[in-house]
């Protein structure tokens, strides 16, 4: 792995800044590791009170595809959206607050974890209906068409939406109008508690772009900075106009489809499996690496941990802090 | 100032098309067909040529991704305009319509929006059968954050067209086919009608009458009939199925204590259930008789003419049911059914007759 192989620097600053080096994309899968599993350990107090879908074991693929992006691109996803949210610069307070569902979430309590937005870098929306936001950012990519923008949208995917009739019909109208968005499918090898085996034909997951006439490259969806070399030349052929790309990132989620546990003793994946899967976990991995090179320290490791542990305990503070919206609010934007 | 023209709603639902489409480059025409030669019963003709394929945008057969893709689109700023050639395709696109069209504002706590209008084509008549002719308006109905529209009349298909292309939330425009061929004087130029709910076509104090889209024009019929018998009914077109703003018909049933509702829909479940509903919640006390709702049968639309022939309320059917609501004697119902029943016999019954295509 060449970990210095990192592009030049995009026209806008990225939230995540590439181009600041692979310690910016270790920072930013730390910090969004250390956040979920913060979720995890305070998740039994009760006082989150909405479904959480962790990604915790699958953050190379949120920060290395959102290090290819500008500011002022777009992404959406799905159900499991903190780590993607947070990778694109989403606000931590306003998600934090939204989980708390407090006034001061990004959607003001009305979305909890699964509603994700943040308008000011690119978070489009997250919809927890597979498929669901499929179209929604192929529909964001057209508007960029429209407005003659060189603006594109990334849509985070899992294997399970490639089932949807909705996929297969975003991908060949982008594929048709050359449309700038990028299928990234986060292939973690389950739908719920069911494998992939049990729900598709043994056949390479990047192969369903063909019959869509778009090119595809499976990668190893824990490696960052392989991540984020395959998302950047995407980026650049949907900027300039040649149409979408499918990019398969192999990973896996460590803990169970929805709250803070691990579930390898239910009987739908084995101990071992896992182990094999936390043993190639992407943020270690990346770490061990930037040590290897001289680019990290343990020091300055453990300075990370405890500026990043800070900023997620003010995060929750802020969160708890926060009122609780007004009950008599609940019926206001129905209508715009 | 321009005098209004006699043209005919699907006239005039292109004619809006037009001028919004010329008045704001962010409104784009979307569907299957809009740019093939038939043109959605020609009421989208010519502005492919007009736009050019990046405002007409000719559609794969994707009903979901399609919706979606506009919803989308329409979050970061555009103004689509869908178009279904029968109501039925855009069950295929209920999720995105339910899940995000309708959400998308109150979920973002009033920070975005879904400006789309879906127009949804009723069939009716020559055999369209059960999967080309169901007017399933009750279904969008259902959800908060959708509108519901659905005009009878040339006037509102133009004034309401261009008011739901302008409002901000996602607009379901309902138009039954056989309100395309309506004529009525419709003023040229960008004038919207506001979407605020029924418009009184007659006022009365016997019977008060509340119907929708194509029914409307043999309610029409059905209520001259009526006052020539001295049965003044009071005859409300609802025109927003929602949001509903049932003021103007309590107030009037207030007065008459009789309520009669005629649906293009099923009637169970449908819109003539909420009505009542609606109104026994806040009269019951001031009811002179049962109200009464007519509709659709408990059974799909049969294809053969046969089937057919007595699927559908018509003027006879909606005169008889007010005159009993009424309390009229059962001579002057016989009468006015056979008079009424007169007016259809040169023509078929599953094709428009000239009576009812106006000018209204």
């Amino acid at each position: 792995m060449n970990i210095t192989a990192i592009a030049p620097k995009p026209p806008e600053t990225p939230v995540i800044a590439a181009s600041a080096g692979p310690l910016a994309l270790y920072r930013a899968m730390l910090r969004i590791r250390l956040i979920e599993e913060e979720i995890a350990n305070r998740y039994s107090a009760q006082e989150m009170r909405c479904p959480v879908h962790l990604s915790i074991g699958q953050e190379a693929t949120a920060v290395g595809a959102c290090a290819a992006l500008r500011t002022d691109d777009q992404i959406v996803s799905s159900h499991r959206s903190h780590g993607t949210y947070l990778a694109k610069g989403g606000d931590l307070n306003a998600m934090m607050a939204e989980i708390y569902g407090r006034e001061t979430g990004c959607c003001g309590g009305r979305g909890g974890s699964m509603h994700l937005f943040d308008d000011r870098v690119g978070v489009l929306a997250s919809v927890p209906i597979v498929g669901s936001f499929i179209a929604l950012g192929t529909g964001a990519a057209l508007s960029f068409r429209h407005a003659n923008q060189d603006r594109v949208c990334i849509v985070f995917l899992g294997d399970g939406a490639i089932e949807e009739g909705i996929f297969h019909e975003s991908a060949n109208f982008a594929a048709l109008k050359k449309l700038p968005v990028i299928f990234f499918i986060e292939n973690n090898g389950y739908s719920c508690y069911t494998n992939l085996e049990d729900r598709q034909p043994v056949r390479p997951l990047a192969d369903v772009a063909r019959a869509h006439g778009m090119p595809s490259v499976q990668i190893d969806g824990n490696d960052v900075m392989a991540v984020y070399a395959a998302t950047s030349p995407a980026v650049a052929r949907a900027r300039a106009g040649l149409g979408p790309t499918l990019i398969v990132a192999d990973t896996y989620r460590w803990r169970e489809h929805c709250g803070p546990n691990y579930d390898n003793d239910i009987g739908y994946r084995t101990p071992q499996e896992f182990e094999s899967w936390r043993a190639r976990c992407p943020v270690e991995t990346m770490g061990a690496n930037l040590m290897a090179q001289g680019t990290l320290t343990k020091t300055a490791q453990a300075e990370l941990a405890t500026e990043i542990g800070a900023e997620i305990d003010a995060a929750f503070q802020f969160a708890i802090g926060s009122a609780f919206p007004d009950p008599a609010t609940a019926r206001d934007h129905v209508y715009a | 100032m321009h005098e209004p023209r006699l043209i005919t709603a699907g006239e005039a639902i292109r004619e809006a098309t037009d001028l919004a489409m010329a008045a704001d480059p962010s409104v784009v025409l979307m569907g299957e067909g809009v740019a093939d030669p038939k043109a959605i019963f020609g009421t989208t003709a010519n502005l492919s040529q007009k736009y050019g394929p990046q405002r007409v945008i000719e559609l794969p057969l994707s009903e979901n991704g399609f919706t979606g893709i506009a919803i989308g689109a329409a979050m970061n700023g555009l103004r689509p305009i869908i178009v279904h050639q029968r109501v039925e395709f855009c069950l295929l696109a209920m999720e995105q319509l339910v899940n995000n069209a309708a959400k998308i504002h109150y979920v973002s706590n009033g920070a975005h929006r879904a400006p789309i209008v879906v127009r949804l084509i009723v069939g009716r008549g020559w055999g369209q059968g059960p999967a080309h002719s169901q007017s399933l308006e009750a279904l969008f109905a259902h959800i908060p954050g959708l509108k519901v529209v659905m005009p009878s009349s040339a006037a509102d298909a133009k004034g309401m067209l261009l008011a739901s292309i302008q409002d901000d939330s996602p607009v379901i425009f309902i138009e039954h086919r056989w309100v395309h061929y309506v004529k009525g004087h419709v003023p040229p130029g960008m004038q919207t009608v506001p979407l605020d709910g029924p418009h009184r076509l007659r006022e009365g104090d016997a019977v008060t009458v509340v119907s929708n889209s194509y029914l409307t024009l043999e309610t029409i019929r059905a209520a001259e009939e009526l006052a020539k018998e001295g049965i003044a009914a009071d005859h409300f077109d609802l025109r927003v199925i929602r949001p509903l703003n049932v003021a103007p018909i309590v107030e009037s049933v207030r007065r008459t204590g009789r309520l009669v509702t005629v649906d293009t829909g099923f009637m169970t479940y449908g819109i003539g259930a909420e009505i009542v509903s609606r109104v026994m919640e806040q009269c019951c006390m001031q009811m002179r008789a049962s109200p009464r709702r007519l509709g659709l049968p408990e059974y799909p639309t049969p294809s053969s003419r046969s089937l057919a022939a007595a699927y559908y309320p018509r003027s006879p059917d909606i005169a008889a049911a007010i005159a009993e609501v009424a309390g009229a004697p059962a001579a002057r119902i016989a009468s006015l059914r056979s008079t009424l029943s007169a007016d259809r016999e040169s023509v078929p019954l599953d094709i428009p007759h000239h009576s009812f295509q106006g000018p209204f």
